[in-house]
């Protein structure tokens, strides 16, 4: 799906960007990348002579385009055995700083790769390019979520090796990445304990489709009124099977689990 | 937002169907919408009166069908109506449950000229 262009529809370009590079206009559809004006599009309709009107029945699932590109994407990192994980959460959870630190203890025991989505901004890109890790921006532009075909050509554009980690950090916000399936072996929810306990059952969708959940922060339990057990208590009540890593990206404290999780690949 | 997006998908999606039957103008279409799919119908509604300008469905009426969700208590097997993921079945207490409808955002028909 194509948020920006939306052929024919106001909005601004999806850019993707490496560390150092210019700014490229380009987006994809259907995986097919190209360049293009908005108003090249023609559509021509055969004048044909019809009395009357006819009912035709579609039943296509709206998202299917998403769909049937994540499951191209899914096929392509099984292929490479490249185990890609979306990460999702709130702006301000801390998935930049976990990023940093995963890389820091890992780049020298695996490959790994960071796609990284912000509205706006290379700051991201450029923290990561810092920690050590190759990596690719996506600016949505005012795309509120990653796609099925943003993640396709962002992760051919990397080069991603076989047998990598990559790991995508989804745009910051807790509702519409929920939708949008990338094609990722994991999906995994990263709340900080400075947000309220309620989370999962104020946004449901976010934890009944992870996998796993990190809570990050752990170190400023002391300070905060955050109660873990009644968040994983809300949590289980949507996702029974969700798994926890409790961790502080900060102090490393409970982050080689996390590791662990990432290296053995369940 | 991503109700925007949905809308502009639904228009491609109608665009595709109405040239295949080599159709000039669509008069009416039909979305299922079900009551977990993380769609706000009344969001949706606004979006698709930008998304439908200048396109074969821009004189178009719609009609967006609400669809109750539905899951099955993986324990007992119990099938109820639900609002929520976090509810537990009103038979056994369990939370676990598998959703068997309400979570699609279907294009259901078009009519065309």
């Amino acid at each position: 799906m194509c948020d920006n262009c939306g052929c024919g529809q106001p909005g601004e370009n999806v850019t993707f960007r490496k560390p150092g590079e210019n700014e490229e206009h380009t987006h994809s559809h259907g995986g097919v990348t190209h360049n293009h004006a908005h108003g090249d599009h023609d559509h021509n309709h055969h004048v044909h002579d019809h009395s009357g009107s006819r009912e035709i029945v579609i039943e296509q699932n709206v998202l299917q385009k998403n769909d049937l590109l994540a499951e191209r994407n899914r096929g392509y990192f099984e292929a490479k055995n490249i185990f890609a994980v979306n990460l999702v959460s709130s702006p301000g959870s801390g998935k930049t700083s976990l990023l940093e630190k995963t890389i820091r203890i890992l780049k020298d025991k695996c490959s790994l790769y960071i796609i990284e989505g912000d509205q706006q901004t290379m700051l991201d890109a450029n923290r990561i390019e810092k920690a050590g890790a190759p990596v690719i921006q996506i600016n949505t532009g005012a795309g509120c979520h990653l796609d099925a075909g943003m993640i396709n050509q962002a992760a051919k554009s990397l080069e991603v090796k076989d047998n990598s980690i990559l790991l995508i950090e989804n745009v910051g916000n807790l509702v519409c990445p929920a939708m949008f399936n990338l094609g990722e072996s994991q999906r995994v929810v990263i709340v900080s304990v400075t947000e309220g306990e309620d989370k999962p059952i104020k946004y449901p969708d976010m934890f009944q489709s992870s996998n796993i959940c990190v809570i990050n922060k752990t170190d400023l339990l002391p300070y905060v009124d955050f109660d873990i057990e009644k968040f994983k208590e809300y949590a289980c009540k949507v996702n029974p099977d969700l798994n926890f890593f409790e961790l502080s990206a900060k102090t490393e404290e409970g982050m080689e689990q996390w590791i662990r999780w990432l290296q053995e690949r369940d | 937002m991503h109700e925007l997006s949905i809308a502009v998908n639904i228009v491609e999606m109608i665009e595709e169907n109405a040239e295949r039957e080599k159709a000039h103008n669509v008069d009416k279409f039909e979305i299922d919408v079900g009551t977990l799919s993380g769609v706000v119908i009344d969001a949706l509604e606004f979006a698709l009166e930008e998304a439908v300008k200048d396109s074969v469905c821009s004189k178009a009426v719609w009609k967006i069908n609400k669809i109750e969700a539905k899951a099955k208590c993986r324990k007992c097997g119990h099938v109820y109506s639900v609002d929520d993921y976090f509810s537990p079945c009103p038979k056994c207490m369990g939370f676990g449950k598998e959703i068997l409808q309400g979570k699609e955002i279907q294009l259901k028909s078009i009519t065309v000229e």
